[in-house]
């Protein structure tokens, strides 16, 4: 673990020894499904620029979740690469639809870093090149005023947004995406992490969720509710964006890859002065961050010819050992890239990695007890029920899909 | 309905007329907000602090130095690609306009004319189809459509919306046909014309204004649809919704709101002027035309 | 119609609902009757840039013998209907004999996701339909009545609210009503209550929905009321005036029974469109106070990593069910209708 970690560092603040990442141009085709935001795109782009004699399409969507499974079902599928997180890649491992591509990255991957790649029972199945987490961004000038030192825990967070509040100078001094659903799920996720607890029973798929971590999380979940907006389940991580820049909020709990909106020169520059990062707070006396750390990589489709599937890794490698586009795209997210040079956006990720946080479950069944914590939690933090009956939904939920999946 | 015999009285005139500036004021204020907006930047028109930055455009003058900016807009259509979302849209929507009101005709002029107990039948089966969910059929076709390897190209969304949309235009077109006398293409078949001939030189004619109609909703929904575009076009295809969707940005990274603004005023402007255009052949085949349930 | 020129005019048709609507409807149908396959799972090590553990994989070389052997999964009868995320049977006799009180009863039973989601989709429909097809024919009335010149971009006014991207326009609308913005803030101070927020009660954000799904369907009701407005023959309205009745007594007994028919049939489709509806929620970001049917459906297929087809399947078909029983009468009228027609 330290080990990598220590690589883990050696690469965010690695500096370019030698030259671009190369590129022996394929032949084939090529055909990537991704997500759409300008980091990805700025990746396939580059990808693009190796894709030697090969025919290159890409997809950017929206709906890249919904496409994926049955897309790359198909054989011959779609797809030739699917560009996945540590979610998405799961439901593509559950049904066998992505190939191994060790010997690939013995030929083509020069240039990517061990640590970039993700490996289950041993086999590479996926290489990562950028990373993401969540983490506390706090307004320097309105702690300094009152005295208050930058929270370590929320626990501190609590008592200097309640601080904030009772001085009169916010009314919701704290703001995170708790949106019902995904997002809330999300924090969720992340707070009981933070207290230590285990999702599942060790080596099983039953729940584990209904116990005193669990009434902690959502406690904490509360508290912090009631000092945030009073539309804070309506809230995603736009709106809490948007809040923040009109300067009602002075500490946040949001992803550190839309950090590059508040650091820019649009909007105030009072606020934008005094927008400080930091890593992710600790909870509960626990020792490691209250996060989830996240990777985007790409993926190679099985029901694809190998010579289709080695000009997409051709192609996808350059990118994901391209220190050009790192450092062109410095402000785009924060690559896992050799060469990448952190900037002050980078913070709140490389303090996650050095606290220790951990990676967001890559589990089976993971996703099916992320949604039934979406819903299910809500009717606590409106008041409606308490937090035993609100696990006990969890479960419940949670439990009813995972017999229709087969997973109990 | 303007009767001879019928003086209204100015009380009554003056509550109509006020009746009708509110409930216009109410129907189009969100879209003059959003067309007013388009032209701000996004911390104004999408503003927490005070609702008053849009229209004093407190930021715009700021980022921009002027009062409004057009720079949505330009953006959009060329490095947003909006131009190539619009060309798409209208390949689908004049397709699936032509095709739906084509196969619609046909069927629903035979569904008019019958006498037989499965006619009706088809008419309940039609509207139980409408009941399904979209979401549901069209993650439905997805397995098969990557199978046969039709997925991501434009005839394959035409064809699904065509047939989406087929109960609806069916039930329109037949309530249409039902107003049209029998006795019309009666005589017709007695002078020797086939049904088909019976079909394309008397009924149409006197139908092209409940066509017109038909096409309308067709077009709607082939103009605004979301789900199906979404998912079954590849970026290549994409037409305007899906476009603007992504426009709208993920829960983890940032999108460009303004883009999406802009987006939706331009693509409403073709409505508007299709709307104007059609709305004398709409209301005049409505008149002739009857619905009936 | 002889049944062989039917049968040739109604094909094209006929067989494009059948491909695309009618046999996805049966394969739904059959795959709500059925689960995955038990998931053989096995402990693997898995790393990634942060580090390594030992968790749980699938075991590919053993589901994928037992997924060969029966691809459509295992049999499991009803057993998503009446699982708890859909009718719970087992739960609600659970509650029934665990509670004292009907309330306390009722309250149990809406707390589960399936009944939630009912709960909404029916208030949702009771509350819309009728005011959709009140306002518009008070909007269609009314127009009737303004001056043909400026009649024209009238209508086109009155019909934005359907025609602009729904996706879009709730995304600017939830911007309005936020309480910062134009209509929330406004709201705030008509109503002097500085904390008024209508996105943070439930009743408030259900009464949000419904106002915008009168506002986005009345323009449908609108367009066809309008139209059967013009048809209404003038000599029994003429001798009506002459006869001294009054404007409401006209309406009420001519211009209503007449247009009758085309009330059933904008009842009938807004009725079907009410009852799927989805995107409002999605829109107003209401997912925390309000579920529908369709929004289960949605939540299954889409936000979830892993999709639940089985799930959304016996979704869709108690959709189907739900609106049949809701458009019975209706039907049972068009069929008298059907047959004195013959």
């Amino acid at each position: 673990m330290k080990k990598i970690l220590l690589t883990l560092l050696f690469i965010l603040f690695g500096t370019t020894t030698y030259a671009d990442g190369h590129c022996s141009k394929p032949s084939g085709s090529i055909n990537i499904l991704a997500n759409d935001f300008p980091a990805l795109r700025t990746f396939v782009e580059t990808a693009k620029g190796c894709k030697g004699s090969a025919d290159f399409k890409v997809t950017h969507s929206s709906e890249h979740n919904k496409i994926a499974v049955p897309a790359l079902t198909a054989n011959p599928s779609e797809f030739s690469a699917r560009i996945a997180a540590n979610s998405s890649i799961v439901p593509l491992m559950n049904q066998d639809l992505i190939r191994p591509m060790d010997d690939l990255v013995k030929k083509y991957g020069k240039g990517i870093q061990d640590s970039q790649l993700i490996t289950i029972d041993g086999k590479v199945m996926a290489v990562a090149f950028m990373a993401n987490t969540q983490h506390l961004y706090y307004r320097e000038d309105v702690l300094k005023e009152l005295g208050i030192p930058v929270p370590k825990t929320y626990e501190e967070v609590v008592a200097a947004s309640e601080k904030i509040r009772a001085s009169g100078k916010m009314q919701h001094p704290y703001a995170a995406a708790y949106k019902a659903g995904w997002n809330l799920a999300e924090e969720f996720v992340n707070m009981f992490i933070g207290h230590g607890g285990e999702f599942f029973k060790a080596g099983t798929a039953e729940p584990n969720i209904n116990n005193a971590k669990g009434v902690a999380t959502l406690n904490m979940l509360k508290k912090l509710a009631s000092l945030s907006n009073p539309d804070y389940l309506t809230h995603d991580s736009e709106a809490i964006k948007v809040e923040w820049e009109s300067g009602k909020v002075a500490l946040m709990t949001l992803w550190a890859s839309r950090s590059g909106t508040l650091l820019d020169d649009e909007g105030d520059a009072k606020i934008t002065a005094a927008t400080k990062l930091t890593g992710p707070a600790t909870v509960g006396g626990g020792n490691i961050p209250a996060a989830t750390l996240w990777w985007d990589g790409f993926t190679l489709a099985k029901n694809r010819s190998d010579s289709d599937a080695e000009a997409s890794f051709i192609a996808l490698a350059h990118a994901a050992s391209n220190k050009k586009m790192v450092a062109d795209a410095a402000d785009q997210a924060v690559w896992l890239v050799e060469g990448f040079v952190p900037g002050p956006k980078s913070i709140g990720v490389i303090e996650a990695v050095k606290m220790g946080a951990k990676p967001y479950p890559m589990l089976p069944q993971m996703g099916l007890m992320h949604g039934a914590l979406g819903s299910e939690i809500v009717e606590f933090l409106q008041g409606k029920e308490s937090a035993e009956q609100a696990l006990k939904d969890v479960e419940a939920a949670y439990i009813s899909k995972a017999k229709e999946q087969g997973f109990l | 309905m303007e009767y001879g015999l019928d003086k209204r009285s100015n009380a009554l005139k003056t509550f109509n007329t006020t009746f009708i500036i509110i409930w216009l004021l109410i129907a189009c204020f969100p879209f003059i907000w959003t067309f007013w907006g388009s032209f701000k930047v996004r911390a104004d028109f999408f503003s927490r602090a005070d609702w008053w930055y849009a229209i004093s455009a407190f930021n715009t003058l700021i980022e921009t130095g002027g009062q409004f900016t057009s720079n949505a807009y330009s953006e959009a259509w060329t490095e947003g690609e909006f131009w190539k979302a619009s060309r798409n849209t209208i390949i689908v929507t004049v397709f699936v306009v032509t095709i739906s009101l084509f196969l619609g005709t046909l069927g629903a002029y035979a569904l008019s004319r019958s006498t037989e107990r499965y006619a009706f039948w088809i008419l309940i089966a039609a509207l139980i189809f409408r009941a399904m969910p979209h979401i549901t059929l069209v993650s439905g076709y997805l397995f098969p459509f990557f199978e046969l390897q039709i997925w991501g190209i434009l005839p394959t969304t035409i064809v699904v919306l065509v047939a989406i949309n087929q109960p609806f235009t069916l039930w329109l077109l037949y309530s249409f046909f039902k107003t049209v006398p029998k006795e019309l293409d009666e005589s017709a078949l007695i002078d020797g014309c086939s049904y088909f001939q019976a079909f394309r030189y008397i009924i149409m004619p006197v139908m092209w204004p409940g066509v017109i109609t038909a096409g309308l909703f067709s077009l709607m929904l082939a103009y605004n649809d979301f789900t199906v575009t979404a998912l079954l076009l590849n970026q290549e295809n994409h037409t305007m919704v899906p476009k603007i969707q992504s426009y709208l940005g993920t829960n983890q990274h940032e999108g460009n709101l303004m883009w999406a603004v802009s987006a939706v005023v331009s693509a409403t402007a073709p409505l508007f002027m299709l709307v104007m255009f059609f709305q004398r052949q709409v209301i005049s085949g409505l008149t002739t035309g009857a619905v009936k349930g | 119609m002889p049944n062989k020129t039917f049968f040739w005019f109604f094909l094209p048709t006929g067989l494009a609902m059948i491909l695309f609507i009618g046999l996805p409807i049966i394969s739904t149908g059959i795959q709500s009757f059925y689960a995955q396959h038990d998931q053989v799972v096995k402990e693997v090590k898995k790393c990634d840039p942060f580090g390594c553990t030992v968790s749980i994989v699938v075991d590919q070389e053993a589901t994928s013998v037992i997924r060969d052997e029966r691809p459509l999964g295992k049999f499991n009868g009803l057993g998503t209907y009446v699982d708890r995320n859909h009718l719970a049977i087992e739960q609600i006799s659970e509650f029934w004999d665990e509670t004292d009180t009907f309330g306390d009863f009722i309250d149990q039973v809406t707390n589960l996701p399936f009944y939630k989601a009912l709960l909404f989709t029916l208030t949702y429909c009771l509350f819309v339909t009728p005011n959709v097809l009140l306002l518009g024919f008070i909007i269609a009335l009314s127009l009737n009545a303004i001056s043909r010149k400026i009649r024209g971009p009238l209508i086109f006014g009155t019909i934005l609210p359907m025609i602009v991207t729904p996706l879009v326009g709730s995304l600017v609308l939830f911007w309005m009503i936020d309480a910062e913005g134009i209509i929330g803030a406004n709201l705030q101070l008509i109503m002097e209550d500085p904390y008024l927020s209508l996105k943070s009660s439930r009743t408030l954000t259900w009464i949000t929905i419904i106002i915008y799904g009168v506002w986005h369907h009345s323009p449908f009701a609108f367009v066809v009321f309008y139209a059967a407005l013009q048809t209404v023959p003038q000599e029994p309205v003429e001798a009506a005036i002459i006869d001294g009745a009054s404007r409401y007594q006209r309406i009420r007994h001519i211009v209503l029974p007449h247009i009758y028919p085309v009330v059933t049939f904008v009842a009938l489709i807004s009725l079907m469109d009410n009852f799927r509806v989805f995107e409002p929620i999605i829109g107003f970001s209401a997912e925390g106070s309000a579920q529908s049917l369709s929004w289960l459906i949605y939540d299954n297929l889409v936000n979830e990593e892993v999709i639940l087809f089985g799930s959304a399947a016996a979704t869709s078909m108690m959709t189907i069910i739900g609106i049949a029983i809701l458009l019975a009468p209706v039907l049972i009228r068009t069929w008298k209708e059907f047959r004195t027609a013959r």
